[in-house]
């Protein structure tokens, strides 16, 4: 009877394994999207230098989190050298499960832990590559993207999903704090990331006129735009659903099914919502502002998709879809120059989907998710404003007049994404 | 011989074209181009900011014609494009000096 009881413990670790992996897998992806949409929305002379960043952002996160970021998160050794299990891996883990029960807490795979956790990582430093876009130099880019993801992002994780205490002071978890997926913690992280970055930038050249005009610096592909809002939005599902941690019983697989469902129903929530306000503010259907609209309904959802009614997740995500064109608007009249819409999208949605989960969800409160808010802000703010500044002084962290107007594709990258005109001859 | 040069609202080309084959113009060359006239241009908002667009899309036909179908020509051009709104475009004709037919070198009328 033990030995069956065991198979079954096996079966359900490897399922559950199989299906973090997935996930993550899922997640992974969204780095695609983060790479398309961007490129969508700079011009096409900036295509070449976005699309390295973000494929060089999610190289640098995946280093600098393996190297010590996960460690200081959730331990596991420098190196992850705690993580391997040693010659007992498959008596300990049953011995866990068997603690935990059928029921209980998620038993996997460590190295699947570490693959799930890194993906997110590599979000949030998605996040920082476009509202920065066009101007900012590649290596005070990449310099950033190890502080961000070796330090920064890992300190406010640890506070939060690892549990400790905020430099011994408090406890967010105690506090009533809660983030299912990571509204907060990676989205709003980013975006407060970017926000550091972009007010030390400065706007782009030619944007804001003389008498505080507006000017739009249009994308190059909105197709491409599109294709990669929609590759986010299927990544979501990886990134909240995973988030259930555990998919090998009847509950557990009901949870990520619910959170499947209310995922995608926020971002439709978030489209509709971002196509009627923009309808009624410009006048006419604003294809960026509809696609910021799917991602602010997906942000909103994210940090509570498991216990909102279909129709309230729905709600939850127009809201955001509201929320993320007002503010788009709102940033542009204080000059914060953000191309693809990050600040808003990843940094106010976020916020207000923190402040939604107690709207569903009794065991967090409104001072726990506001307290939660403002230590993970006023952390990753401010230790981002501090490593920009010291790049800054160090190195400089925007290009060139000349090379701003010649596109940093040349500058810094050396090729342009659709090159004319070229000549093999020496 | 005359060189009729006419700018047009580009969704009209085929109505323009079907009225000069109907009067048997032989050929004609069509470039897209971008200008304003009285019109002026028109604003646009991308992502809630104004912008101006000062140049709109036009078409421009250059037909190559003998002196005696000036008139018609107009005229089947002006029934083509005329929608009686602002933005219609406009025609020039200027003197044409001379016309070569490269493949066989014949000039003149004949080229035409």
């Amino acid at each position: 009877m033990e030995t069956v009881t065991n198979q079954i413990f096996e079966l359900q670790y490897a399922i559950d394994t199989f299906y973090f992996l997935v996930m993550g897998a899922l997640v992974m992806w969204m780095a695609a999207g983060f790479s398309m949409l961007e490129a969508g929305l700079v011009r096409a002379k900036n295509t070449t230098e976005i699309l390295t960043k973000n494929v060089l952002l999610f190289a640098i996160s995946c280093t600098a989190y393996m190297v010590v970021g996960y460690d200081i998160m959730y331990g596991g050794g420098i190196f992850l050298e705690g993580i391997a299990g040693g010659d007992n891996l498959t008596a300990d883990a049953l011995a866990a499960s068997a603690e935990a029960g059928f029921d209980g807490g998620s038993v996997y795979s460590a190295a699947s832990d570490f693959f799930f956790q890194v993906v997110f990582v590599a979000t949030a430093m998605s996040i920082v590559s476009g509202a920065v876009a066009e101007r900012m130099k590649l290596w005070a880019f990449a310099g950033f993207a190890i502080v961000m993801t070796a330090f920064i992002y890992p300190m406010e994780g640890s506070w939060t999903w690892g549990g400790n205490d905020v430099f011994g002071m408090f406890n967010l978890g105690d506090l009533g704090f809660l983030d299912f997926a990571g509204s907060g913690i990676v989205h709003m992280a980013g975006a407060a990331a970017a926000l550091a970055g972009v007010i030390l930038l400065g706007a782009r050249k030619g944007k804001y006129g003389p008498n505080g005009e507006v000017r739009p610096i249009q994308g190059a592909n909105l197709p491409m735009a599109t294709l990669g809002t929609f590759i986010l939005w299927l990544g979501w599902f990886g990134f909240n659903g995973g988030s259930v941690l555990k998919l090998g019983d009847m509950a557990s697989a009901n949870a990520v099914a619910m959170v499947f469902l209310n995922t995608n129903a926020a971002a439709a929530g978030g489209v509709i919502a971002a196509l009627i306000i923009a309808k009624i503010m410009f006048g006419k259907a604003d294809l960026t502002m509809i696609l910021n609209g799917a991602l602010a309904g997906l942000v909103a959802i994210t940090a509570g998709p498991d216990t909102p009614t279909p129709l309230m997740a729905t709600i939850i995500g127009s809201v955001g879809g509201v929320l993320v064109v007002l503010s788009i608007v709102a940033l542009d009249k204080l000059k914060l120059d953000d191309p693809v819409g990050a600040i808003s999208v990843h940094g106010v949605v976020g916020l207000w989907g923190l402040l939604a989960v107690p709207l569903t969800n009794g065991d967090a409160s409104f001072t726990g998710q506001l307290i939660g808010a403002a230590t993970i802000f006023v952390w990753v703010f401010g230790a981002s404003f501090i490593t920009w500044s010291v790049l800054k002084m160090v190195m400089g962290i925007r290009v060139s007049e000349e090379e701003e107007y010649e596109g940093v594709d040349l500058s810094e990258c050396g090729m342009e994404a659709y090159p004319e005109f070229t000549s093999n001859t020496k | 011989m005359k060189q009729v040069v006419a700018i047009i609202k580009p969704f009209k080309l085929d109505d323009v074209r079907e009225a000069l084959s109907e009067i048997g113009v032989q050929g004609l060359t069509v470039s897209e181009v971008k200008g304003f006239g009285r019109q002026k241009g028109h604003t646009e908002l991308y992502r809630g900011a104004e912008y101006v667009v000062d140049f709109l899309p036009k078409l421009k036909l250059d037909i190559a014609i003998d002196d005696e179908l000036v008139d018609q020509v107009t005229e089947a051009i002006i029934k083509g494009a005329n929608t009686g709104k602002i933005g219609d475009g406009k025609i020039f004709v200027y003197p044409l000096e001379q016309v070569i037919r490269i493949r066989t070198s014949e000039t003149g009328s004949d080229a035409l």
